[in-house]
């Protein structure tokens, strides 16, 4: 008679603190969660901007509460984290070749920072003008 | 050799280490138990040998796999505190002073104590056609080889280079959650078939590919190309694979058949 009788562990809520690559992916996901919060005062501010000068206004005056500036510089902060994360991992999902050598994996990276800075300066300008 | 050397050896044999083995015995245990050893200490020993030491002077009742003790087997993985690993390519010189903990492979049920079932794993492999599907089946061999270039054969050769030791499996919190999932090592040897200019098993493939099990259970935590040891990255394979069943969504909105 076969003795086998195969143990299979149990993965517990915490596996992602555990080991501090697993924590960091969670933070990198977790990040969409404080990036859809910002998403959602902007759209009420587009919203409010519907109803009128003085909705937006109020909109406008409520975002210089110190809590909201405090949440949007928390935001940022975790949003560059996403940023240079997701881009550190780019090389993994281009699939270029130039003259039969692969891309060197850095010259992909690099690529993200300049289009995202140039994206960004361009949006300061439009904003500024 | 001098007595000052001699004396000088005799100081590094005389360091311990202690060694923490998770144990499971099917026959005796209803569930898995630790049990310390404490061995001689020498800065060129594997954790392989260090598990050979113990089954020849300590307890011959230790169970684990291994065979080649050189990186090229596959067979020795296990967890070295918590991080999968191949034990013999793995050293104690990493972690002395301080106490190692092995374990058996996570994600996978236990069969005794650092022996794994792969059983899941290998049927995964089986699926997803680890062959090559050629485009003519009635070509003669009169005709010839399948000829290739050096750059036809870079889009694939780093996905062919793996040994099957299961390392990504361990490191996979998805695997972990749902035992469905393909898993990184079957992905990236699919990618290696689908990428190789003889075959044309490609859309047979794909299907395995798109399926919400297949590629799209992957959410990138990347942990399985750190682990690899043999460089494969199974990660950057899933990612392009996700990217050749995107184009194939948007082809099949267009183009049904």
């Amino acid at each position: 008679m076969s003795k086998r009788k195969p143990y299979q562990r149990e993965m517990n809520n915490d596996w992602w603190l555990k080991n501090i690559f697993y924590s960091k992916y969670m933070i990198r996901e977790g990040s969409s969660i404080f990036i859809t919060l910002y998403s959602l005062i902007l759209a009420w501010g587009v919203f409010r901007l519907s109803q009128g000068e003085e909705a937006f206004n109020a909109w406008l005056s409520a975002l210089q509460h110190p809590v909201s500036i405090v949440f949007h510089l928390l935001v940022l902060l975790i949003a560059l984290y996403h940023t240079i994360t997701w881009f550190s991992l780019a090389p993994k999902a281009v699939d270029l070749y130039i003259k039969g050598k692969p891309l060197d994996g850095k010259l992909i990276v690099a690529g993200h920072y300049i289009t995202f800075t140039v994206v960004t300066i361009f949006c300061l300008i439009v904003i500024m003008l | 050799m001098s007595t000052q050397a001699t004396h000088a050896q005799q100081a590094v044999v005389d360091k311990a280490i202690e060694i923490e083995i998770l144990r499971y015995r099917p026959e005796q245990d209803e569930k898995p138990f630790l049990q310390l050893f404490e061995i001689p200490y020498h800065p060129d020993m594997s954790i392989l040998e260090a598990l050979q030491y113990i089954k020849d002077h300590l307890d011959s009742s230790i169970s684990f796999r291994w065979s080649c003790r050189m990186a090229i087997c596959g067979s020795c993985g296990l967890m070295v505190n918590n991080i999968p690993k191949l034990g013999c390519k793995a050293f104690l010189r990493d972690y002395y002073p301080q106490k190692v903990t092995l374990e058996a492979l996570a994600n996978f049920p236990i069969e005794r104590d650092l022996v794994v079932v792969m059983d899941d794993f290998i049927k995964k492999l089986e699926e997803i056609t680890p062959y090559i599907i050629p485009a003519n089946d009635d070509k003669c061999l009169s005709e010839g080889t399948y000829q290739q270039t050096p750059e036809q054969m870079e889009k694939y050769a780093k996905f062919s280079m793996c040994i099957n030791c299961g390392l990504c499996y361990s490191a996979c919190p998805q695997y972990g959650l749902d035992k469905n999932f393909i898993g990184p090592a079957a992905l990236a040897l699919l990618a290696r078939y689908n990428r190789d200019s003889r075959d044309a098993g490609s859309a047979e493939r794909m299907k395995i590919v798109n399926q919400e099990q297949g590629v799209w259970s992957c959410t990138f935590v990347g942990y399985c190309s750190v682990v690899c040891p043999k460089g494969v990255d199974p990660a950057a394979a899933i990612q392009l694979l996700k990217v050749e069943s995107s184009k194939d969504y948007l082809i099949g909105m267009f183009k049904p058949d």
